[in-house]
Protein backbone atom coordinates (compact mmCIF):
# COMPACT_ATOMS: atom_id res chain seq x y z
CA UNK A 1 0.00 0.00 0.00
CA UNK A 2 1.38 3.43 -0.87
CA UNK A 3 1.55 5.77 2.05
CA UNK A 4 0.84 8.90 0.09
CA UNK A 5 -2.35 9.86 -1.67
CA UNK A 6 -2.49 9.20 -5.40
CA UNK A 7 -4.61 11.79 -7.16
CA UNK A 8 -7.53 10.41 -9.16
CA UNK A 9 -7.70 12.63 -12.22
CA UNK A 10 -11.43 12.82 -12.55
CA UNK A 11 -12.58 13.02 -8.98
CA UNK A 12 -9.91 14.01 -6.53
CA UNK A 13 -9.39 17.48 -7.95
CA UNK A 14 -12.97 18.43 -7.19
CA UNK A 15 -12.80 16.76 -3.81
CA UNK A 16 -9.82 18.88 -2.94
CA UNK A 17 -11.81 21.95 -4.05
CA UNK A 18 -14.67 21.06 -1.73
CA UNK A 19 -12.40 20.00 1.14
CA UNK A 20 -10.44 23.23 0.86
CA UNK A 21 -11.32 24.48 4.24
CA UNK A 22 -10.56 21.16 5.86
CA UNK A 23 -7.11 20.93 4.41
CA UNK A 24 -4.37 20.10 6.84
CA UNK A 25 -0.60 20.02 6.50
CA UNK A 26 0.54 16.43 6.29
CA UNK A 27 3.90 14.62 6.74
CA UNK A 28 4.68 14.89 3.02
CA UNK A 29 5.57 18.51 3.50
CA UNK A 30 3.89 21.55 2.12
CA UNK A 31 1.16 20.71 -0.25
CA UNK A 32 1.48 22.39 -3.59
CA UNK A 33 -0.72 25.50 -3.93
CA UNK A 34 -4.29 24.39 -4.19
CA UNK A 35 -5.05 25.69 -7.63
CA UNK A 36 -1.94 24.13 -9.14
CA UNK A 37 -2.86 20.82 -7.59
CA UNK A 38 -6.28 20.92 -9.16
CA UNK A 39 -4.78 22.16 -12.41
CA UNK A 40 -2.34 19.23 -12.49
CA UNK A 41 -4.90 16.62 -11.83
CA UNK A 42 -8.00 17.63 -13.78
CA UNK A 43 -7.73 17.64 -17.57
CA UNK A 44 -11.03 19.33 -17.88
CA UNK A 45 -10.11 22.01 -15.38
CA UNK A 46 -6.90 22.67 -17.33
CA UNK A 47 -8.84 23.13 -20.55
CA UNK A 48 -11.26 25.57 -18.98
CA UNK A 49 -8.44 27.59 -17.46
CA UNK A 50 -6.72 28.11 -20.77
CA UNK A 51 -9.99 29.15 -22.40
CA UNK A 52 -10.64 31.73 -19.69
CA UNK A 53 -7.12 33.13 -19.99
CA UNK A 54 -7.32 33.51 -23.75
CA UNK A 55 -10.80 35.00 -23.61
CA UNK A 56 -9.78 37.43 -20.91
CA UNK A 57 -6.75 38.52 -22.88
CA UNK A 58 -8.67 39.15 -26.08
CA UNK A 59 -11.41 40.89 -24.11
CA UNK A 60 -8.88 43.29 -22.70
CA UNK A 61 -7.66 44.04 -26.23
CA UNK A 62 -11.24 44.73 -27.41
CA UNK A 63 -11.57 47.52 -24.89
CA UNK A 64 -9.11 49.82 -26.67
CA UNK A 65 -11.41 51.97 -28.78
CA UNK A 66 -10.79 55.53 -29.89
CA UNK A 67 -13.74 57.62 -31.04
CA UNK A 68 -15.26 61.02 -31.58
CA UNK A 69 -18.56 62.71 -32.41
CA UNK A 70 -16.95 65.89 -33.71
CA UNK A 71 -15.01 64.67 -36.70
CA UNK A 72 -14.46 67.11 -39.59
CA UNK A 73 -15.29 66.04 -43.13
CA UNK A 74 -15.13 68.49 -46.03
CA UNK A 75 -15.62 68.01 -49.73
CA UNK A 76 -14.64 70.18 -52.66
CA UNK A 77 -15.64 70.25 -56.32
CA UNK A 78 -13.64 72.48 -58.64
CA UNK A 79 -14.67 73.43 -62.17
CA UNK A 80 -13.98 76.58 -64.20
CA UNK A 81 -17.68 77.48 -63.85
CA UNK A 82 -18.28 76.87 -60.17
CA UNK A 83 -16.52 75.97 -56.94
CA UNK A 84 -18.55 73.91 -54.51
CA UNK A 85 -17.37 73.41 -50.95
CA UNK A 86 -19.07 72.06 -47.85
CA UNK A 87 -18.06 71.18 -44.32
CA UNK A 88 -19.47 68.82 -41.70
CA UNK A 89 -18.09 69.08 -38.18
CA UNK A 90 -20.14 66.41 -36.45
CA UNK A 91 -19.01 63.17 -38.01
CA UNK A 92 -18.88 60.06 -35.81
CA UNK A 93 -15.80 57.86 -36.01
CA UNK A 94 -14.52 54.86 -34.05
CA UNK A 95 -11.18 53.06 -34.34
CA UNK A 96 -10.43 49.75 -32.65
CA UNK A 97 -6.78 49.89 -31.65
CA UNK A 98 -6.30 46.14 -31.58
CA UNK A 99 -8.01 44.98 -34.77
CA UNK A 100 -7.75 48.19 -36.79
CA UNK A 101 -11.51 48.24 -37.48
CA UNK A 102 -12.48 51.74 -38.52
CA UNK A 103 -16.01 53.10 -38.91
CA UNK A 104 -17.35 56.52 -39.86
CA UNK A 105 -20.87 57.88 -40.01
CA UNK A 106 -21.83 61.37 -41.18
CA UNK A 107 -25.23 63.05 -41.46
CA UNK A 108 -25.80 64.49 -44.94
CA UNK A 109 -27.96 67.33 -43.62
CA UNK A 110 -25.01 68.36 -41.46
CA UNK A 111 -22.95 69.60 -44.41
CA UNK A 112 -22.82 73.40 -44.34
CA UNK A 113 -22.49 75.39 -47.56
CA UNK A 114 -21.81 79.09 -48.04
CA UNK A 115 -24.95 79.38 -50.19
CA UNK A 116 -28.27 78.31 -48.68
CA UNK A 117 -29.77 77.34 -52.05
CA UNK A 118 -26.75 75.19 -52.81
CA UNK A 119 -27.30 73.37 -49.52
CA UNK A 120 -30.98 72.92 -50.32
CA UNK A 121 -30.27 71.52 -53.78
CA UNK A 122 -27.54 69.25 -52.42
CA UNK A 123 -30.00 67.70 -49.97
CA UNK A 124 -33.18 67.74 -52.06
CA UNK A 125 -32.00 67.06 -55.60
CA UNK A 126 -28.66 65.27 -55.41
CA UNK A 127 -28.18 63.36 -52.14
CA UNK A 128 -31.93 62.97 -51.42
CA UNK A 129 -31.08 63.13 -47.73
CA UNK A 130 -34.72 62.65 -46.76
CA UNK A 131 -34.40 59.09 -48.03
CA UNK A 132 -30.71 58.50 -47.26
CA UNK A 133 -29.87 60.52 -44.17
CA UNK A 134 -26.35 59.20 -43.53
CA UNK A 135 -23.18 58.27 -45.34
CA UNK A 136 -21.12 55.54 -43.66
CA UNK A 137 -17.77 53.85 -44.03
CA UNK A 138 -17.03 50.44 -42.53
CA UNK A 139 -13.52 49.15 -42.97
CA UNK A 140 -10.15 48.39 -41.55
CA UNK A 141 -6.69 49.83 -41.25
CA UNK A 142 -4.81 47.21 -43.24
CA UNK A 143 -1.39 47.77 -41.65
CA UNK A 144 -2.56 48.24 -38.05
CA UNK A 145 0.25 46.04 -36.78
CA UNK A 146 2.75 48.69 -37.89
CA UNK A 147 0.97 51.29 -35.77
CA UNK A 148 1.71 51.70 -32.09
CA UNK A 149 -0.89 54.02 -30.62
CA UNK A 150 0.89 54.10 -27.30
CA UNK A 151 3.82 55.93 -28.85
CA UNK A 152 3.62 59.52 -30.14
CA UNK A 153 4.32 59.87 -33.82
CA UNK A 154 2.88 59.87 -37.31
CA UNK A 155 2.01 56.57 -38.92
CA UNK A 156 1.06 56.32 -42.60
CA UNK A 157 -1.76 53.83 -43.02
CA UNK A 158 -3.75 52.12 -45.74
CA UNK A 159 -7.49 51.91 -45.14
CA UNK A 160 -9.75 49.49 -46.97
CA UNK A 161 -13.47 49.08 -46.65
CA UNK A 162 -16.99 49.82 -47.91
CA UNK A 163 -18.47 53.29 -48.37
CA UNK A 164 -22.27 53.55 -48.35
CA UNK A 165 -23.79 56.76 -49.70
CA UNK A 166 -27.14 57.57 -51.35
CA UNK A 167 -28.15 53.96 -50.77
CA UNK A 168 -25.23 52.54 -52.77
CA UNK A 169 -22.28 50.59 -51.27
CA UNK A 170 -18.90 50.56 -52.96
CA UNK A 171 -15.51 49.19 -51.86
CA UNK A 172 -12.85 51.83 -51.47
CA UNK A 173 -9.17 51.81 -50.57
CA UNK A 174 -7.21 54.87 -49.63
CA UNK A 175 -4.07 56.10 -47.91
CA UNK A 176 -4.23 58.07 -44.72
CA UNK A 177 -2.37 59.03 -41.63
CA UNK A 178 -2.73 58.41 -37.90
CA UNK A 179 -0.95 61.02 -35.82
CA UNK A 180 -0.60 60.23 -32.13
CA UNK A 181 0.05 63.04 -29.67
CA UNK A 182 -0.84 63.25 -26.00
CA UNK A 183 -3.24 60.33 -26.12
CA UNK A 184 -5.27 61.73 -29.03
CA UNK A 185 -5.17 59.95 -32.37
CA UNK A 186 -5.78 62.30 -35.31
CA UNK A 187 -6.94 60.39 -38.35
CA UNK A 188 -6.56 62.26 -41.64
CA UNK A 189 -7.07 61.29 -45.23
CA UNK A 190 -7.77 62.82 -48.63
CA UNK A 191 -9.49 60.78 -51.29
CA UNK A 192 -11.70 61.16 -54.35
CA UNK A 193 -15.27 60.05 -54.86
CA UNK A 194 -17.13 59.82 -58.16
CA UNK A 195 -20.74 60.97 -57.83
CA UNK A 196 -21.84 58.69 -60.66
CA UNK A 197 -20.69 55.60 -58.74
CA UNK A 198 -23.30 56.30 -56.09
CA UNK A 199 -26.12 56.98 -58.56
CA UNK A 200 -26.12 60.70 -57.81
CA UNK A 201 -27.70 62.13 -60.92
CA UNK A 202 -26.36 65.37 -62.31
CA UNK A 203 -28.58 66.91 -65.01
CA UNK A 204 -27.01 68.00 -68.29
CA UNK A 205 -27.80 71.67 -67.55
CA UNK A 206 -25.33 71.82 -64.67
CA UNK A 207 -22.90 69.09 -65.69
CA UNK A 208 -20.13 71.61 -66.36
CA UNK A 209 -20.54 73.06 -62.87
CA UNK A 210 -19.89 69.87 -60.91
CA UNK A 211 -16.60 68.00 -61.08
CA UNK A 212 -16.66 64.33 -62.11
CA UNK A 213 -14.57 63.37 -59.07
CA UNK A 214 -15.03 65.17 -55.80
CA UNK A 215 -12.25 65.60 -53.29
CA UNK A 216 -13.12 64.51 -49.74
CA UNK A 217 -10.96 65.43 -46.76
CA UNK A 218 -11.29 63.69 -43.41
CA UNK A 219 -9.82 65.04 -40.18
CA UNK A 220 -10.96 63.36 -36.97
CA UNK A 221 -9.39 63.72 -33.53
CA UNK A 222 -10.10 60.39 -31.85
CA UNK A 223 -9.99 60.14 -28.09
CA UNK A 224 -9.86 57.03 -25.95
CA UNK A 225 -13.39 55.84 -25.20
CA UNK B 1 -13.62 5.70 -14.32
CA UNK B 2 -15.15 6.81 -11.08
CA UNK B 3 -18.52 8.52 -11.18
CA UNK B 4 -18.98 12.19 -10.37
CA UNK B 5 -21.41 13.00 -7.61
CA UNK B 6 -24.49 14.95 -8.70
CA UNK B 7 -23.08 18.15 -7.19
CA UNK B 8 -19.80 17.70 -8.98
CA UNK B 9 -21.62 17.11 -12.27
CA UNK B 10 -23.71 20.22 -11.71
CA UNK B 11 -20.62 22.31 -11.02
CA UNK B 12 -18.97 21.02 -14.15
CA UNK B 13 -21.93 21.91 -16.32
CA UNK B 14 -22.36 25.35 -14.76
CA UNK B 15 -18.72 26.17 -15.27
CA UNK B 16 -18.93 25.05 -18.89
CA UNK B 17 -21.94 27.26 -19.56
CA UNK B 18 -20.27 30.33 -18.11
CA UNK B 19 -17.12 29.80 -20.14
CA UNK B 20 -19.12 29.16 -23.29
CA UNK B 21 -21.11 32.40 -22.87
CA UNK B 22 -17.96 34.41 -22.31
CA UNK B 23 -16.28 32.98 -25.38
CA UNK B 24 -19.38 33.41 -27.50
CA UNK B 25 -19.75 37.07 -26.58
CA UNK B 26 -16.13 37.72 -27.41
CA UNK B 27 -16.35 35.88 -30.73
CA UNK B 28 -19.48 37.83 -31.66
CA UNK B 29 -17.62 41.05 -30.89
CA UNK B 30 -15.18 40.24 -33.70
CA UNK B 31 -17.45 41.95 -36.28
CA UNK B 32 -18.67 44.79 -34.16
CA UNK B 33 -20.85 47.78 -34.75
CA UNK B 34 -18.17 50.08 -33.38
CA UNK B 35 -20.25 53.22 -33.87
CA UNK B 36 -22.81 52.01 -31.34
CA UNK B 37 -20.02 52.14 -28.75
CA UNK B 38 -20.14 55.92 -29.05
CA UNK B 39 -23.44 55.75 -27.24
CA UNK B 40 -26.63 57.41 -28.32
CA UNK B 41 -26.37 60.95 -29.59
CA UNK B 42 -27.90 63.73 -27.57
CA UNK B 43 -31.13 64.66 -29.25
CA UNK B 44 -31.08 67.74 -31.46
CA UNK B 45 -33.97 69.60 -33.01
CA UNK B 46 -34.27 69.15 -36.74
CA UNK B 47 -36.18 71.95 -38.45
CA UNK B 48 -38.16 71.00 -41.53
CA UNK B 49 -36.78 72.48 -44.71
CA UNK B 50 -37.91 72.70 -48.32
CA UNK B 51 -41.65 72.58 -47.75
CA UNK B 52 -42.17 74.60 -50.92
CA UNK B 53 -39.57 75.33 -53.58
CA UNK B 54 -40.01 79.08 -53.15
CA UNK B 55 -41.84 81.53 -50.89
CA UNK B 56 -45.00 81.59 -52.99
CA UNK B 57 -47.48 78.81 -53.64
CA UNK B 58 -48.78 80.51 -56.80
CA UNK B 59 -50.34 83.82 -55.77
CA UNK B 60 -50.41 83.08 -52.06
CA UNK B 61 -47.35 83.47 -49.87
CA UNK B 62 -46.16 80.03 -48.80
CA UNK B 63 -44.93 79.00 -45.37
CA UNK B 64 -41.33 79.20 -46.58
CA UNK B 65 -39.30 82.32 -45.93
CA UNK B 66 -36.44 83.66 -47.99
CA UNK B 67 -33.32 82.26 -46.27
CA UNK B 68 -31.20 84.71 -44.28
CA UNK B 69 -28.82 86.81 -46.35
CA UNK B 70 -30.48 85.85 -49.63
CA UNK B 71 -31.97 88.31 -52.12
CA UNK B 72 -34.71 86.81 -54.24
CA UNK B 73 -35.54 88.67 -57.45
CA UNK B 74 -39.11 87.92 -58.45
CA UNK B 75 -40.93 88.50 -61.70
CA UNK B 76 -44.58 87.54 -61.90
CA UNK B 77 -46.38 87.69 -65.21
CA UNK B 78 -50.01 87.11 -66.12
CA UNK B 79 -51.03 87.08 -69.78
CA UNK B 80 -54.61 87.87 -70.87
CA UNK B 81 -57.59 85.56 -70.56
CA UNK B 82 -57.46 82.37 -72.63
CA UNK B 83 -61.02 83.16 -73.68
CA UNK B 84 -59.58 85.96 -75.83
CA UNK B 85 -59.20 83.31 -78.48
CA UNK B 86 -56.76 82.94 -81.32
CA UNK B 87 -56.97 86.62 -82.29
CA UNK B 88 -55.29 87.57 -79.02
CA UNK B 89 -53.21 84.40 -79.19
CA UNK B 90 -55.07 83.13 -76.16
CA UNK B 91 -54.13 86.10 -74.04
CA UNK B 92 -50.49 86.40 -74.98
CA UNK B 93 -51.10 89.89 -76.37
CA UNK B 94 -52.02 91.33 -72.98
CA UNK B 95 -49.91 91.24 -69.90
CA UNK B 96 -49.98 92.17 -66.27
CA UNK B 97 -46.69 92.06 -64.45
CA UNK B 98 -45.14 92.44 -61.00
CA UNK B 99 -41.44 92.87 -60.26
CA UNK B 100 -40.18 92.50 -56.74
CA UNK B 101 -37.26 91.88 -54.42
CA UNK B 102 -37.54 89.66 -51.36
CA UNK B 103 -34.81 89.62 -48.75
CA UNK B 104 -34.23 87.32 -45.80
CA UNK B 105 -33.19 89.42 -42.81
CA UNK B 106 -33.04 86.50 -40.39
CA UNK B 107 -34.14 82.87 -40.78
CA UNK B 108 -37.50 83.94 -39.31
CA UNK B 109 -38.01 87.38 -40.83
CA UNK B 110 -38.18 88.26 -44.49
CA UNK B 111 -39.18 91.53 -46.15
CA UNK B 112 -39.98 92.52 -49.69
CA UNK B 113 -40.96 95.32 -52.04
CA UNK B 114 -42.47 95.25 -55.49
CA UNK B 115 -44.41 97.03 -58.16
CA UNK B 116 -47.30 95.75 -60.22
CA UNK B 117 -48.52 97.13 -63.52
CA UNK B 118 -52.10 96.41 -62.36
CA UNK B 119 -53.30 99.80 -61.09
CA UNK B 120 -49.62 100.82 -60.93
CA UNK B 121 -49.36 99.49 -57.42
CA UNK B 122 -46.30 99.55 -55.18
CA UNK B 123 -46.30 97.04 -52.37
CA UNK B 124 -44.15 96.11 -49.42
CA UNK B 125 -44.40 93.33 -46.87
CA UNK B 126 -42.80 91.62 -43.95
CA UNK B 127 -43.27 87.99 -43.05
CA UNK B 128 -42.38 86.58 -39.66
CA UNK B 129 -42.17 82.89 -38.82
CA UNK B 130 -43.72 82.43 -35.40
CA UNK B 131 -43.51 78.65 -35.25
CA UNK B 132 -41.23 76.36 -37.22
CA UNK B 133 -42.09 72.75 -37.91
CA UNK B 134 -39.49 70.52 -36.30
CA UNK B 135 -38.82 67.00 -35.05
CA UNK B 136 -36.43 65.69 -32.42
CA UNK B 137 -35.84 67.50 -29.18
CA UNK B 138 -38.48 70.13 -29.94
CA UNK B 139 -41.50 68.67 -31.65
CA UNK B 140 -43.62 71.18 -33.55
CA UNK B 141 -46.23 69.79 -35.94
CA UNK B 142 -46.68 72.90 -38.07
CA UNK B 143 -45.19 76.14 -39.29
CA UNK B 144 -47.02 79.36 -38.50
CA UNK B 145 -46.12 82.62 -40.21
CA UNK B 146 -47.56 86.10 -40.00
CA UNK B 147 -47.70 88.26 -43.13
CA UNK B 148 -48.47 91.97 -43.24
CA UNK B 149 -48.51 93.87 -46.53
CA UNK B 150 -49.22 97.41 -47.64
CA UNK B 151 -50.22 98.28 -51.19
CA UNK B 152 -50.22 101.79 -52.67
CA UNK B 153 -52.00 102.37 -55.93
CA UNK B 154 -50.56 105.26 -57.93
CA UNK B 155 -53.10 105.66 -60.73
CA UNK B 156 -54.07 109.25 -61.52
CA UNK B 157 -57.36 110.21 -59.92
CA UNK B 158 -60.32 109.55 -62.18
CA UNK B 159 -61.91 112.85 -61.08
CA UNK B 160 -59.20 115.34 -60.01
CA UNK B 161 -61.80 117.96 -59.05
CA UNK B 162 -63.08 115.85 -56.16
CA UNK B 163 -61.54 115.93 -52.73
CA UNK B 164 -59.23 112.95 -53.17
CA UNK B 165 -57.41 111.68 -50.11
CA UNK B 166 -54.03 110.05 -50.26
CA UNK B 167 -55.21 107.44 -47.77
CA UNK B 168 -57.68 106.24 -50.40
CA UNK B 169 -54.77 104.77 -52.31
CA UNK B 170 -53.74 102.48 -49.46
CA UNK B 171 -54.71 98.86 -48.84
CA UNK B 172 -53.51 96.55 -46.10
CA UNK B 173 -53.50 92.79 -45.83
CA UNK B 174 -52.94 90.66 -42.75
CA UNK B 175 -52.53 86.94 -43.12
CA UNK B 176 -51.68 83.96 -40.93
CA UNK B 177 -50.02 81.12 -42.80
CA UNK B 178 -50.43 77.74 -41.13
CA UNK B 179 -48.88 74.81 -42.89
CA UNK B 180 -47.22 71.47 -42.56
CA UNK B 181 -44.87 69.39 -44.65
CA UNK B 182 -46.52 66.00 -44.38
CA UNK B 183 -43.89 64.14 -46.38
CA UNK B 184 -41.24 64.74 -49.01
CA UNK B 185 -44.06 64.70 -51.56
CA UNK B 186 -46.85 66.66 -49.84
CA UNK B 187 -47.12 70.05 -48.16
CA UNK B 188 -50.43 71.73 -47.28
CA UNK B 189 -51.21 75.14 -45.85
CA UNK B 190 -54.14 77.30 -44.80
CA UNK B 191 -54.06 81.09 -45.00
CA UNK B 192 -56.80 82.95 -43.15
CA UNK B 193 -56.67 86.49 -44.53
CA UNK B 194 -57.99 89.94 -43.73
CA UNK B 195 -57.82 92.54 -46.52
CA UNK B 196 -58.53 96.12 -45.55
CA UNK B 197 -59.19 98.58 -48.34
CA UNK B 198 -59.40 102.21 -47.35
CA UNK B 199 -61.61 103.06 -50.33
CA UNK B 200 -63.97 100.69 -52.10
CA UNK B 201 -65.87 101.22 -55.34
CA UNK B 202 -69.45 101.02 -54.02
CA UNK B 203 -71.24 100.97 -50.68
CA UNK B 204 -72.22 97.36 -51.32
CA UNK B 205 -68.58 96.31 -50.92
CA UNK B 206 -67.05 95.90 -47.50
CA UNK B 207 -63.80 97.65 -46.62
CA UNK B 208 -62.71 94.63 -44.54
CA UNK B 209 -62.76 91.36 -46.42
CA UNK B 210 -62.24 88.06 -44.66
CA UNK B 211 -61.08 85.06 -46.65
CA UNK B 212 -59.54 81.64 -46.19
CA UNK B 213 -56.87 80.54 -48.60
CA UNK B 214 -55.73 76.96 -49.02
CA UNK B 215 -52.68 75.80 -50.92
CA UNK B 216 -50.64 72.72 -51.42
CA UNK B 217 -47.81 71.23 -53.34
CA UNK B 218 -47.33 67.69 -54.57
CA UNK B 219 -43.76 66.92 -55.44
CA UNK B 220 -43.64 64.99 -58.70
CA UNK B 221 -39.88 64.60 -58.98
CA UNK B 222 -36.72 66.00 -57.49
CA UNK B 223 -37.10 69.29 -59.33
CA UNK B 224 -40.77 69.44 -60.32
CA UNK B 225 -43.90 69.92 -58.25
CA UNK B 226 -47.60 70.50 -58.81
CA UNK B 227 -49.10 73.44 -56.89
CA UNK B 228 -52.78 74.11 -56.20
CA UNK B 229 -54.41 77.09 -54.61
CA UNK B 230 -57.95 78.21 -53.76
CA UNK B 231 -59.08 81.26 -51.86
CA UNK B 232 -62.57 81.23 -50.41
CA UNK B 233 -63.98 84.69 -49.64
CA UNK B 234 -66.65 84.68 -46.93
CA UNK B 235 -70.08 85.58 -48.32
CA UNK B 236 -71.72 89.04 -48.38
CA UNK B 237 -68.53 91.01 -48.56
CA UNK B 238 -67.94 91.69 -52.24
CA UNK B 239 -70.00 92.78 -55.22
CA UNK B 240 -71.53 89.83 -57.13
CA UNK B 241 -69.10 89.96 -60.06
CA UNK B 242 -66.12 89.03 -57.87
CA UNK B 243 -65.20 85.37 -57.48
CA UNK B 244 -62.93 83.11 -55.47
CA UNK B 245 -59.40 82.76 -56.75
CA UNK B 246 -58.36 79.40 -58.20
CA UNK B 247 -54.89 78.58 -59.48
CA UNK B 248 -53.02 75.46 -60.58
CA UNK B 249 -49.47 75.24 -61.74
CA UNK B 250 -46.07 73.56 -61.90
CA UNK B 251 -42.85 74.53 -60.18
CA UNK B 252 -39.68 73.72 -62.08
CA UNK B 253 -36.35 74.25 -60.43
CA UNK B 254 -33.09 74.57 -62.30
CA UNK B 255 -29.84 75.65 -60.65
CA UNK B 256 -30.48 79.10 -59.14
CA UNK B 257 -33.94 79.64 -60.66
CA UNK B 258 -37.42 78.46 -59.81
CA UNK B 259 -39.98 78.74 -62.63
CA UNK B 260 -43.63 78.57 -61.72
CA UNK B 261 -45.95 78.05 -64.68
CA UNK B 262 -49.66 78.21 -63.96
CA UNK B 263 -53.23 78.94 -64.87
CA UNK B 264 -55.12 81.36 -62.64
CA UNK B 265 -58.32 83.36 -62.79
CA UNK B 266 -56.83 86.29 -60.83
CA UNK B 267 -55.31 89.19 -62.72
CA UNK B 268 -53.50 90.88 -59.84
CA UNK B 269 -50.54 89.33 -58.10
CA UNK B 270 -50.86 91.05 -54.73
CA UNK B 271 -53.14 89.99 -51.88
CA UNK B 272 -55.58 92.87 -52.15
CA UNK B 273 -56.03 92.08 -55.84
CA UNK B 274 -56.31 88.34 -56.01
CA UNK B 275 -58.38 87.96 -52.82
CA UNK B 276 -60.92 90.72 -53.33
CA UNK B 277 -60.83 91.59 -57.04
CA UNK B 278 -60.85 88.34 -58.98
CA UNK B 279 -63.32 88.41 -61.85
CA UNK B 280 -62.34 85.47 -64.04
CA UNK B 281 -64.84 82.63 -64.38
CA UNK B 282 -62.78 79.45 -64.98
CA UNK B 283 -65.68 77.70 -66.68
CA UNK B 284 -65.90 80.48 -69.28
CA UNK B 285 -62.19 80.18 -70.06
CA UNK B 286 -61.35 83.34 -68.15
CA UNK B 287 -58.04 81.97 -67.04
CA UNK B 288 -54.68 83.70 -67.30
CA UNK B 289 -51.69 81.68 -68.28
CA UNK B 290 -48.86 83.07 -66.20
CA UNK B 291 -45.46 82.45 -64.73
CA UNK B 292 -43.51 83.41 -61.66
CA UNK B 293 -39.77 83.57 -61.95
CA UNK B 294 -37.50 83.51 -58.93
CA UNK B 295 -33.75 84.07 -59.03
CA UNK B 296 -31.73 83.96 -55.79
CA UNK B 297 -28.54 85.85 -55.04
CA UNK B 298 -26.48 85.27 -51.91
CA UNK B 299 -25.75 88.68 -50.46
CA UNK B 300 -24.51 87.69 -47.03
CA UNK B 301 -22.62 84.44 -46.58
CA UNK B 302 -23.15 82.62 -43.29
CA UNK B 303 -20.27 83.02 -40.81
CA UNK B 304 -17.74 80.18 -40.88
Amino acid sequence: MSSYPVANPSVDGLNIFFDHFNLSISDWGMRMPLYYQIFQSMHYFRFLTWVVLVAGFSLSLQAQNYGTRAGKITFYSDTPLEKIEAKNESASAVLNAATGDLQFSVQIKGFQFAKATMQEHFNENYMESGQFPNATFKGKVVNMSAVNLAKDGTYPVVVKGTMTMHGVSKPIETKGQLAVAAGVVTATSTFFVTAEDYQIKIPAVVREKIAKTIQVKVNCALKKM
Amino acid sequence: MSQLTPIQRCMKHLFTCIIFLMVASILRAQDPDLLSLLGSEEETTEYTVSSFKTNHVINLHSLENTPAGILDFKIAHRFGFLSGGFYDLFGLDQASMRMGFDYGVTPRLSVGVGRSTYEKTYDGYFKFKLLRQSTGKKNMPLTASFLATTALSTLKWSDPARDNLFASRLNYTFQMILGRKFSEALTLQLSPTLVHRNLVATAAEKNDVLALGAGGRFKLGRRVSLNLEYIYVLPDQLAPEYRNSLSVGFDIETGGHVFQLHLTNSTSMIEKGFVAETTGDPLKGNLHFGFNLSRVFTLVRPKE
